[in-house]
């Protein structure tokens, strides 16, 4: 683990939290997303990157432990989806990788390779209490994406701790789009695709005659389509919807997980049954397309008491503002979802759908990423007061906190404000 | 301010002051144009009985919270507000206990009904981007009142909002501001007496849209922030010689120039009667932007989106010119790059008029939540705002910035009871509306499905009268 020597090093000098010093984080109320439950006035005890114990405030804290008391008490929470890191500013094409509309390659393209650790947006989003991320390529060129990959929010090289993690192909009218107009057009591709991947030394060993993808592409979908790893679709349409889990009958070894989902609610029963979780933006409750009429702001709590995992992200802005998962699962809990069920669906959901183990979970053995926080982390009035990745006390600094503190009070009596910082 | 100086310019035209009696005339809000305005409001507000709203915590929205208080509402319009009002005889009575009663939001910047769901491109109607100068359109004219947006909007107690044209031009075009009621068309919509207002766009967008076209826009200039400028400039050197020509023709100096939709507007805004609502977001380009109003003798009243006023809240606050916020959006484009969480209860700290927008049809369900996030990172900053304080960033300072402060915006007696029942402290992500009054009468109920509005649109749709 060179990063976290190196890390080390630097909080040596940055933050009083040594390498390996133990660590007391108190909280009035911790959230353990374990059997465990909610534990008032509890301590979870952090040594050596995992946490060692998760208790009632008298718990046994090893001596010399750094105490940090907070209002609140969560695991490290997890962006199930997002662009965070891939662009440093959407808008401008020189510094914007989430997606290739001129490539001549789709399913192989590896988001991690545009993966940029020292992004302002990480800061920004680690702030907000989010330890881990999902990160997933736009698909532009042809409706498979590419690879998505998990990072964690350090900001450190070597964040990216999982690379493929998911293929990501998109479906319903946007994946009409990429596949030349229509739906038929979709699914032609995308079974020509999987046709290529089982025929792959038929038609690639010689020459270059896949119907749909090209030999790196097809070579690239192999573990989704054998089943290896996770394939995430996009799509909204109940009729979408029906149409994957129809695949996955007839492919019953395919992992598949959906996001976007909006109409989701109408076939949550089929959706649990079949074990296909979804990651939604739970804000989304408008016909914004014909693809998303039966849109509601249940949408969320209706999935999750259907049985089905339910995620919940913000699909706007998903770049800079991955961090709102928190005000959208607060909403969904006002539109009816259990608090317990928002909690999950920005930890141990997320979890779950990328196999992160030890991960969105207070639990001895777990790794230690824990977030105290001033107030319920649901509620948009709450903030983080300190956030740990793997043990390690993160800087709680951002840009935007630089810009903030230059300008809290604007003098240029002396000097310009560029010398104040 | 602003809104005074509109009332002066309209009472030295009319007899009648636009601002004096809410709903008399709509024709004022034409100012000094040639012609009346030619598509007068029909809004007529919906039967109200006489209400005691009691037990609640009330923001009355200028400034002043009240526990265990009392709202008194009567012919659609606020009688009294107070801690001990006891209900007239005949009067209903509503038992707000543990509940929160405030002035209905006010979403200054919108382009609901212009930009419509579904989101496709026949629906596309927010931007005339055939010219950088298009003073001549008035958003009114796109604006679809089927768009069920209006309706998410109300459930979030949206009473008034104004929508705009896009930003793609350096003159977009007029805006128009609404009481936000379900209508067959948008006159049944349109506030009565408010002024019109006229959206430019600082920045990239214009440049990008003309100068960097790459052939799929009209070309031309501007391709540049100076060219921006030029624009501007050339386009109020022929309006202030147009507003020359028609002062000279009222005084009885000769026939008013020939009519020309463009320099009409321009002309208003010169002499006060519409209000000018200027996206921007970079702190450089405010400052050189209230330097131009000041070389044409108009006045900026808000600019939107406005992510760096931070940087110059000292000089917005000197000038009086309104910043119409976003709590946290940042990052999407360079002139964003500086968008901080702090940018709201920084501008207020300064003195400055804040004001807190949508520009989305999702954020507009929220911004209760949008006030309240900047609300609390203000707060950790040491700005510490009272709640009852910072509700004038979504109701009176928008209702200043759009003239009709006069009329709603604060739970005042006479003013128009547009008034949102919170099912608690609607500084937090777990409060509703629950019941949301426009002048007076209750349009939406979130526990009655027979109070909520379904579009056109929407019936005989999968999810038709869903929860929303």
């Amino acid at each position: 683990m060179i990063r976290h020597l190196l890390f080390s090093l630097a909080a040596v000098a940055a933050s009083p939290f040594a390498f390996a010093q133990p660590v007391a984080v108190y909280g009035e109320t911790i959230w353990t997303g374990t059997s465990q439950g909610t534990i008032s006035d509890g301590v979870v005890v952090i040594e050596n990157g995992r946490i060692v114990s998760v208790g009632p405030a008298s718990t046994r804290v090893p001596a010399g432990a750094t105490e940090v008391r907070a209002q609140w008490v969560t695991p490290g929470l997890i962006s199930a989806f997002s662009r965070t890191g891939l662009t440093e500013v959407s808008g401008v094409d020189d510094a914007n990788d989430t997606g290739a509309a001129g490539s001549a390659f789709s399913a192989a393209l590896n988001a991690a390779d545009g993966f940029n650790p020292d992004a302002t947006s990480i800061p920004v989003t680690r702030l907000d209490g989010f330890t881990r991320i999902a990160v997933a390529p736009q698909a532009q060129s042809k409706l498979f994406g590419g690879q998505g990959f998990l990072a964690d929010t350090s900001g450190l090289t070597g964040s990216v701790f999982r690379e493929r993690a998911f293929a990501y192909v998109v479906l319903g009218e946007s994946g009409a789009q990429l596949a030349g107009g229509s739906r038929p057009a979709a699914w032609a591709a995308l079974r020509g695709a999987f046709d290529d991947v089982r025929f792959f030394a038929a038609r690639y060993m010689s020459h270059n005659e896949g119907n749909v993808l090209t030999r790196m592409d097809a070579l690239a979908l192999m573990p989704a389509v054998k089943g290896d790893q996770l394939i995430l679709f996009q799509a909204s349409r109940a009729s979408d919807l029906d149409a994957i889990m129809d695949f996955k009958e007839q492919n019953p070894a395919l992992r598949l997980a959906v996001v976007g989902a909006d109409e989701g609610w109408r076939v949550a029963p089929r959706l649990a049954e079949l074990e296909i979780p979804v990651i939604v933006d739970a804000f989304s409750n408008l016909p914004s397309s014909f693809s998303q009429l039966a849109s509601t702001s249940e949408n969320a709590k209706r999935l999750a008491e259907a049985g089905v995992t339910v995620a919940i992200v913000n699909l706007d802005n998903d770049s800079h503002l991955a961090r709102l998962a928190t005000q959208i699962a607060g909403n969904a809990v006002a539109n009816g979802m259990d608090f317990d069920e928002a909690m999950r669906a920005l930890t141990t959901a997320p979890a779950e759908i990328f196999g992160m183990t030890g991960l969105g979970v207070l639990a001895p053995g777990a790794r230690a990423d824990v977030v105290g926080w001033d107030g319920d982390p649901l509620d948009v009035t709450s903030a983080p007061s300190a956030v740990f990745i793997d043990g390690e006390a993160q800087p709680m600094e951002s840009r935007q906190t630089n810009l903030r503190d230059r300008y809290r009070t604007i003098d240029e009596s002396q000097k310009p404000m560029a010398y104040k910082r | 301010m602003q809104f005074g100086k509109l009332c002066r310019v309209a009472a030295a035209a009319f007899a009648l002051a636009a601002c004096e009696a809410p709903g008399s005339r709509d024709n004022e809000a034409a100012g000094k144009s040639p012609i009346a305005n030619p598509f007068p409001s029909t809004y007529k507000p919906y039967p109200s009985q006489t209400l005691l709203i009691a037990n609640a915590t009330v923001l009355d929205g200028a400034g002043a919270r009240i526990e265990n208080g009392a709202v008194l509402i009567e012919g659609g319009r606020i009688k009294a507000v107070g801690a001990d009002l006891t209900a007239p005889d005949g009067a209903a009575t509503l038992d707000a206990r543990g509940k929160w009663v405030t002035p209905g939001i006010i979403d200054n910047h919108s382009h609901l009904g212009a930009y419509p769901s579904p989101g496709v491109d026949s629906h596309g109607d927010g931007n005339e981007i055939s010219g950088p100068v298009t003073a001549e359109v008035w958003v009114e004219h796109s604006v679809w009142p089927q768009d069920p947006g209006f309706t998410r909007a109300l459930a979030g107690g949206i009473t008034s909002l104004q929508i705009l044209p896009g930003s793609a031009n350096l003159f977009g075009g007029r805006g128009v501001t609404l009481k936000n009621v379900p209508a067959r068309t948008v006159q049944a919509m349109k506030f009565p007496g408010a002024p019109y207002t006229l959206k430019m766009a600082c920045g990239e967008n214009p440049k990008r849209v003309y100068g960097y076209g790459r052939g799929t826009t009209p070309g031309g200039a501007p391709y540049s922030r100076m060219g921006n400028v030029a624009g501007y400039r050339d386009a109020w050197i022929q309006a202030a010689d147009y507003r020359k020509q028609m002062d000279k023709a009222e005084s009885g100096g000769g026939d008013p120039p020939k009519r020309d939709l463009e320099l009409e507007t321009l002309a208003d805004v010169l002499s006060g009667d519409i209000l000018v609502h200027m996206h921007c977001y970079r702190a450089d380009e405010m400052a050189q932007i209230l330097d131009i109003s000041n070389e044409f003798g108009y006045k900026v009243t808000a600019f939107h989106h406005a992510v760096e006023s931070y940087k110059i809240a000292d000089k917005l606050a000197d000038y009086g010119v309104c910043s119409s916020m976003w709590a946290d959006w940042w990052g999407f484009k360079m002139e964003a790059y500086d968008g901080i969480p702090e940018n709201i209860p920084l501008v207020h700290n300064a003195g400055a008029c804040a004001i807190v927008h949508s520009d989305s049809d999702v954020g507009i369900q929220r911004l209760n939540q949008e006030a309240a996030k900047a609300w609390a990172d203000g707060k950790r900053i040491g700005i510490d705002i009272p709640i009852e304080i910072a509700w004038q960033w979504l109701s009176l300072n928008p209702a200043k910035s759009l003239g009709v402060d006069a009329q709603t915006g604060s739970l005042e007696p006479g003013k128009m009871a547009d008034v949102v029942v919170w099912s608690g402290n609607p500084f937090s992500s777990y409060a509703k509306a629950e019941k949301v009054y426009v002048d007076g009468a209750l349009m939406f109920d979130r526990n009655d499905p027979a109070n909520q509005p379904v579009t056109d649109f929407e019936l005989g749709q999968p999810g038709e009268g869903d929860r929303k």
